[in-house]
């Protein structure tokens, strides 16, 4: 089956009055695959999943549909499913009729309407559950019908605005899965919105990272992971180390009175100003005297044992402390006000854009 | 504190009960005239009410054009409250201003207006002078009922139908309409019971020849009283009651009138 | 964050539907009613078109001066009464347990249905001589004879108060019922009596509902018309029912029409006095 869906968004900017909510965003979206519009909140992410489903008209640029421009056709025109972060269940309406609802406006007959709404109500795991009301449901349980009611139609495009976010921790997680695994089994090219970025890596091909209205960075989750590409995209997913230095002119970094080796950097000119960005976990407490790698000696100022994994605060006389993370069997016996030495190697050190 | 609160209490409703028994206790009085201790008690005030042709046609006009005025009342005020939320419309602020005005201002001045108005155009005297200038007056209600369900009604709603491919117009049909029903009820029930009550502007209206209830007792209040006029208030206390025991029972009589669903789940 | 839409043709149709029956049957009897008031009266009850001033001179006559003065006072008093009471029997009632809770709102809604003529011939009763309060008294060997106590300013304010009331506790009772009880036991466990925690929590909270809620009394009542007819002598008459007696019996409509107009202007100025005071006293506190 040939996937259908392929997104190109074409310089879409969307002002209200005063205030820029999307400033400039070009993106091709491969088809068939889950992908997260990720950021806080205000960075414009939702206004850009609004433009994609023509609920906002976009100040600027064009949004391409498998190669058709349909910038200019409103909502009910546009082949999408969209599930909303209210859910918009229809309150005067059973399930049944939710899900059925687009089929029944386009005239279709009405044992294949319920047909059609048993078959979805199988997929989601409510079945036998048409005839009920809305207000009788459990939260999970509305979640679902958003979803099927999304789905009935078959759409190109699956977008979801913050689906999970009422709900508990625990059924989202659950939830996460399903809404995955549902996705790869019918192979829909599926947008979703989260500032949840756990969210984002579980479910996502491919994350994009907004802020401010801007797109920070594009890629499979694991490689934005690893290789941020600014600071904000470092800080925001995970959380990391950022240490600032000067660049040397054989390629190193500068950092007070050491110079660290970073693998895979990009150009950079004697001088410049670079930030580094080391994860916890890729960092390690050594007593060693002469450490190998990367190293900086400090002293350790807080501990944090959380059972499944530690964390180590150590001043190195740099403007935060650095934090090293590893599970409980590397936890090398230190306290606080114990001299280490921090230790990282080149591989872990990413140069990022501040 | 505990104590103030149950006097309180306690005077608010002797206050609010008082007249409700004095006119149940006159109703069944036997005698014509009204005296304390009463010396019998009888029914037949309230068969009279039923058998006397005046009173029977004062009923049925005032059911007449408060059914039809509560009506035209909603007619008008669904297109009205409806166009001014959804559209972006300039001068909305005033127009709805205009819509509101007539209910917010003292009767006798609409009742005034709609006489001389009815009295230029040569139609005086006429029942449908009374329902029109009753549904002006009363469309307010339906306006602020329905307005407000436009606005608490959650905004993804329309769009969720538009994203499943209803056009504006069956958006309209399927969804916003059968979701602002009950406020269009709401807004017909409040018109059409101040309208059965309503004195003034039926009065000036067309006074002598559409004698609605409220006018008939006006008059016999005036030219002599008769116990059927207790009667007819005890027949109006009850079917309030009535109405508001089983919207209790089996609606939500508190939401209804606004408190959080929350707060009173945690009260025993 | 939906944007409203823009409007069409037809969007304009279905607007101006409702705008031209609005257009029609209120707006244009009112400037027929500001036309009258100038108008010729014939002395004998007609009325010709003309324009003098005569009318609107006699709205400088002390006896339409001394019946604006008494609507504003009564309609005052009528909205401070109903306030006091009702504001803290809300509270009160908000707090009950479900049974007496909905039990009381019924008799409350049961007054609110009760129409305003009813209500008159209630309390003229009650107020009477016949089969009235003082009777009960009487009998009861408070009293040695009865009393009537209307027609009386007494009757048409206890009146006014009567009808007020419910409408008065409706518009206190989502926000009072609203009110976070955990503020109050906040105030509790900081060692403030219930009464102190009325006075100094309370109230200062509701400052905004208490206004609207005196608000609505006082225009309620400005209008209110079988009340002050019933209960009421011809120096206890309101406005309303001043107006009335000029537009039927005394015959004279550009008079009648001058004074609504006054009532119009009069109730709007009322109504943006109290709205400039809230927003005032909002904006210090």
């Amino acid at each position: 089956m040939e996937a259908r869906g392929g997104l190109k968004l074409q310089g879409l900017v969307k002002r209200f009055g005063e205030v820029t909510a999307v400033a400039g965003v070009d993106l091709e979206l491969p088809a068939g695959r889950l992908i997260s519009f990720l950021g806080p909140s205000g960075c414009g992410k939702t206004t850009l999943l609004r433009m994609i489903a023509g609920l906002e008209t976009p100040t600027e640029g064009r949004v391409f549909l498998d190669g058709e421009d349909i910038t200019d056709r409103a909502p009910h025109t546009r082949d999408i499913g969209m599930v909303f972060q209210t859910l918009a269940l229809f309150p005067h309406l059973s399930v049944g009729g939710n899900i059925g609802y687009g089929l029944r406006i386009r005239d279709v007959p009405k044992d294949q309407v319920s047909g059609r709404v048993e078959e979805l109500l199988a997929l989601v795991s409510l079945e036998g559950l048409a005839d009920r009301r809305i207000s009788q449901l459990s939260g999970g349980q509305r979640q679902r019908v958003a979803t099927a009611r999304a789905l009935a139609l078959q759409p190109r495009l699956f977008l979801l605005d913050e689906p999970l976010s009422a709900l508990d921790a625990n059924l989202r997680e659950q939830l996460q899965v399903e809404l995955r695994l549902l996705q790869q089994k019918l192979g829909i090219t599926t947008i979703m919105v989260t500032h949840d970025q756990r969210e984002a890596l579980t479910m996502s091909d491919l994350v994009v990272v907004m802020q401010a209205g801007r797109v920070e960075q594009v890629g499979e989750p694991l490689a934005v992971y690893r290789r941020p590409a600014t600071a904000f995209v470092a800080r925001f997913i995970g959380s990391t180390n950022l240490l600032e230095g000067r660049a040397t002119a054989s390629g190193r970094v500068r950092l007070m009175d050491r110079e660290l080796d970073v693998t895979d950097a990009p150009p950079m000119t004697e001088g410049e100003r670079v930030v580094l960005s080391v994860r916890p976990e890729e960092a390690h407490l050594s007593v060693a005297d002469r450490p190998a790698g990367n190293a900086l000696p400090g002293t350790v100022v807080f501990v944090r044992d959380l059972g499944e994994f530690f964390e180590c605060y150590v001043d190195c006389g740099l403007p935060d402390p650095v934090v090293v993370a590893g599970s409980p069997r590397e936890r090398v016996g230190v306290s606080q006000g114990d001299r280490v030495t921090v230790q990282f190697p080149p591989e872990a050190c990413v140069v990022v854009r501040a | 504190m505990r104590a103030a609160k149950w006097v309180l209490t306690t005077v608010v409703l002797l206050f609010l009960l008082a007249p409700l028994l004095v006119v149940a206790i006159v109703s069944i009085n036997q005698n014509r005239y009204m005296d304390f201790p009463p010396e019998g008690f009888s029914f037949h005030w309230y068969a009279e009410l039923f058998n006397d042709i005046g009173w029977r046609s004062a009923i049925q006009k005032s059911l007449t054009v408060a059914t039809a005025s509560a009506a035209l009342a909603v007619a008008v005020a669904t297109p009205f409250a409806y166009v001014l939320r959804a559209y972006r419309i300039r001068l909305s602020p005033l127009l709805y201003a205009v819509g509101i005005l007539p209910f917010m201002l003292p009767p006798v001045i609409s009742a005034l207006g709609a006489q001389v108005f009815w009295n230029s155009t040569g139609h005086a005297g006429q029942i449908e002078n009374v329902i029109i200038a009753h549904a002006v007056f009363f469309s307010t209600l339906p306006l602020i009922t329905i307005s407000l369900a436009m606005e608490t009604m959650d905004p993804a709603l329309p769009e969720a139908a538009q994203t499943l491919g209803a056009s504006p117009r069956t958006t309209f049909r399927t969804i916003t309409l059968p979701l602002l029903v009950p406020s269009m009820i709401t807004g017909f029930a409040a018109a059409f019971v101040l309208s059965l009550n309503e004195y003034i502007i039926a009065y000036l209206v067309a006074g002598f020849s559409v004698e609605t209830l409220p006018i008939k007792i006006f008059n016999s209040l005036r030219y002599g009283f008769t116990p059927t006029i207790a009667a007819v208030s005890v027949v109006f206390i009850l079917i309030a009651a009535s109405v508001f025991t089983l919207f209790a029972i089996f609606g939500n009589l508190l939401r209804f009138l606004g408190a959080d669903p929350a707060i009173l789940d945690r009260q025993p | 964050m939906t944007e409203r839409r823009k409007p069409t043709r037809g969007t304009y149709l279905v607007l101006g539907v409702p705008l031209a029956f609005l257009g029609v049957f209120f707006l244009l009897p009112f400037g027929i009613m500001v036309a009258t008031s100038f108008y010729h009266r014939i002395p004998g009850g007609f009325y010709e078109a003309g324009f003098e001033l005569a009318s609107w001179r006699r709205l400088f006559s002390g006896v339409f001066l001394e019946r604006t003065g008494f609507s504003l006072l009564i309609s005052l008093l009528a909205g401070g009464v109903c306030i006091v009471v009702a504001f803290p029997f809300t509270y009160f009632l908000s707090r009950m347990r479900r049974r007496p809770h909905v039990a009381l709102l019924i008799v409350v809604m049961s007054a609110l249905s009760l129409s305003e003529v009813i209500v008159g011939f209630t309390w003229s009763v009650l107020l009477g001589r016949a089969a009235g309060l003082s009777n009960i008294m009487v009998w009861l060997g408070l009293m040695d004879e009865a009393r009537a106590y209307q027609p009386g300013f007494l009757a048409v304010l206890l009146g006014l108060c009567y009808i007020a009331f419910p409408y008065c506790v409706l518009t206190l009772y989502p926000s009072l019922s609203r009110l976070d009880r955990e503020v109050t036991e906040a105030a509790q466990t900081l060692g403030a009596s219930p009464w102190r925690t009325f006075w100094t929590v309370v109230v200062p909270i509701s400052r905004p509902i208490i206004m609207a809620g005196f608000l609505l009394v006082f225009v309620f009542t400005l209008g209110s018309y079988l009340i002050s007819a019933i209960l009421g002598r011809p120096e206890h008459w309101t406005l309303s029912v001043f107006i009335s007696d000029q537009a039927s019996f005394n015959a004279n409509v550009p008079f009648a029409a001058a004074m609504a107009l006054f009532l119009t202007v009069l109730s709007l100025a009322m109504v943006g006095i109290v709205m400039l005071i809230e927003s005032r006293t909002r904006g210090a506190a």
